[in-house]
């Protein structure tokens, strides 16, 4: 379907400033670049204001950039023209915060959206795989809020993107919803959806995506898998085990070889044995504190 | 099979009427409030301002007209800020659908709007207010061409007016006096030809003057033209008029109309 050569979404040296009394120019996003390949979910991870939606927004096409080159499928976003409408039948669009059509019912406005595009899913299946199916027919004012989030993911969704960006889709959620909503983002990977993700939960990133962009203050500290973040996968371990009545600690780079002396001196069962590398959010926060 | 603009506007047009049914505010003041003003208005000033023509007469001709207003003017000139607020704009403009299919939209709510009000208001003015239907064709026909000129003169400029208000809630506060100062001096709670002579010359700038003269030369007797301040109904001044607010609302809505705080 897609060109393998090509990727996704192509993001280079991208700039984008507001007016600001004291600096003259607040740069939102400095000098931003990265490339998505197709079918793959990257999440855009970062504190309030680090330049997250404006990135993404950049992408959708909703702001002009300063400076630098955005592809999007092979288009970009700013110079669309006559092909707007058929760029757009390509991509699916979650914003961070809507509020409307409260009168309508649920089914009501993904039926209605659904008539947007030239391939659209089938409403009830959207309906389903949202896990909206009880409140098909609530009007739409009546969800909470997490059932309004599913809401704009299914209008997302219902035209069968190639690209789904989501901006901060979880918040508002319960731990279950959370939960329901990542499968759903990798039952749409599974079908080929190339995702953006911009959140601010560590645990979403590390659950959903294939590769993180770390940024801070409209710079990218870096981009990695999860699990190699912040060379996350070498930093050295901590054996913690009880003994004399306190607990010991060491770090170590050979866990499994501390391990095993361990269980060699004790004949057995080593008390309140914990090995621990340090988790996605100590790396995080060290990262973006150094920024 | 790629959905035609005016397939999506239709199907738009559907959508925004069921929602503007479903919206207590959009249904009492749009509807129910100019009914309501018929009434009392109707019930308080029962004078003859001329021989064969009562004041209520008078008011529902100008009630009427002032239908074409609040249906396209008012109604949109509040309720788009209101979508820009809520992200409905923002949503539009991220999906494959063409502006032009989201202003069909916009028009048929306002023509549905229109026709139910100007219906309730005509049927009210017959039965209790004494109003005369048209008496002939070419007048019925004047009518007609009057609710549809007058009809998109008032939702342009309703579109171009909805980039004033800084936000939704706002836009109510400010649209409503535009709309009631201009019924004050265009001839509807008044007499236009009792107001002062400054306030007739201002008001003539502005369509809903004119468009409460054309409902006047519909409704009330052909003798009542010599009682306007032109002595007669000024009719191709009117349809002028009418047309150069189209014109120039036009241009001021497409250079005006925003879709969110884009910069």
């Amino acid at each position: 379907m897609s060109p393998s050569n090509s990727p996704a979404i192509s993001v280079r040296e991208l700039r984008k400033g507001y007016p600001d009394k004291v600096l003259g120019t607040k740069w939102a996003v400095d000098g931003v670049t990265f490339e998505i390949a197709y079918g793959e979910i990257f999440a855009i991870l970062g504190p309030n204001g680090a330049g997250k939606t404006t990135t993404v927004e950049i992408l959708e096409g909703y702001r002009r950039r300063d400076s630098g080159e955005v592809k999007v499928l092979d288009m970009d976003p700013q110079a669309l023209s006559s092909d707007e409408l058929h760029w757009r039948n390509r991509i699916g669009i979650v914003l961070q915060s809507a509020s409307d059509a409260g009168d309508l019912s649920v089914r009501e406005t993904i039926s209605h959206f659904a008539h947007y595009y030239t391939n659209p899913k089938s409403p009830e299946e959207v309906i389903d795989s949202v896990g909206l199916r009880e409140k098909a027919d609530a009007k739409i004012r009546t969800l909470s809020g997490g059932q309004r989030r599913r809401l704009d993911v299914a209008l997302g969704i219902i035209g069968s993107p190639e690209i789904l960006f989501l901006d901060e889709p979880t918040t508002g959620f319960d731990p279950e919803a959370r939960r329901d909503f990542w499968e759903l983002i990798r039952s749409l990977k599974a079908l080929g959806t190339t995702i953006v993700l911009t959140t601010h939960y560590l645990d979403e990133a590390e659950a959903l995506a294939d590769r993180v962009a770390v940024i801070a203050d409209g710079k990218i500290i870096e981009i990695a898998t999860p699990s190699t973040l912040g060379k996350r996968n070498e930093a050295k371990a901590r054996v913690a085990w009880l003994e004399d009545g306190s607990t010991q600690i060491i770090e170590t780079e050979h866990p499994t070889q501390e391990v095993a002396k361990l269980a060699e001196r004790f004949n057995g069962e080593v008390p309140e044995l914990s090995v621990t590398r340090p988790s996605l959010e100590d790396i995080y926060l060290q990262m973006i504190g150094h920024s | 099979m790629k959905p035609s603009i005016i397939k999506v506007g239709l199907l738009r047009g559907r959508l925004e009427v069921l929602q503007f049914l479903r919206q207590r505010e959009s249904v009492v003041f749009t509807l129910a409030f100019p009914v309501i003003l018929l009434f009392i208005f109707g019930s308080v000033f029962k004078n003859t301002i001329a021989p064969g023509v009562s004041f209520s007469q008078y008011f529902v001709a100008g009630m009427i007209a002032s239908g074409l207003v609040n249906t396209g003017f008012q109604q949109l000139a509040i309720f788009i800020p209101m979508e820009r607020d809520m992200g409905t704009l923002k949503r539009l403009r991220g999906i494959p659908m063409s502006p032009i299919s989201y202003f069909i939209g916009k028009a048929i709510v306002v023509l549905f709007a229109m026709i139910v009000q100007v219906a309730l208001l005509i049927v009210i003015g017959r039965f209790f207010f004494g109003l005369h239907f048209p008496i002939n064709t070419s007048l019925w026909l004047r009518f007609l061409l009057l609710l549809i000129v007058g009809s998109i003169a008032s939702t342009i400029l309703g579109i171009a007016f909805s980039s004033i208000p800084k936000s939704g809630r706002g836009a109510s506060a400010l649209v409503s006096p535009v709309v009631i100062v201009l019924q004050f001096i265009s001839g509807v709670f008044f007499v236009f030809s009792d107001l002062p002579k400054w306030m007739q010359q201002f008001a003539a700038l502005f369509p809903l003057k004119w468009l409460t003269q054309g409902m006047r030369s519909v409704f009330l007797p052909q003798s009542f033209a010599a009682k306007e301040p032109a002595h007669s109904w000024e009719l191709g001044k009117m349809w002028l008029i009418l047309l150069l607010w189209i014109i120039g609302g036009t241009i001021w809505a497409v250079r005006s109309f925003r879709w969110g705080d884009e910069k």
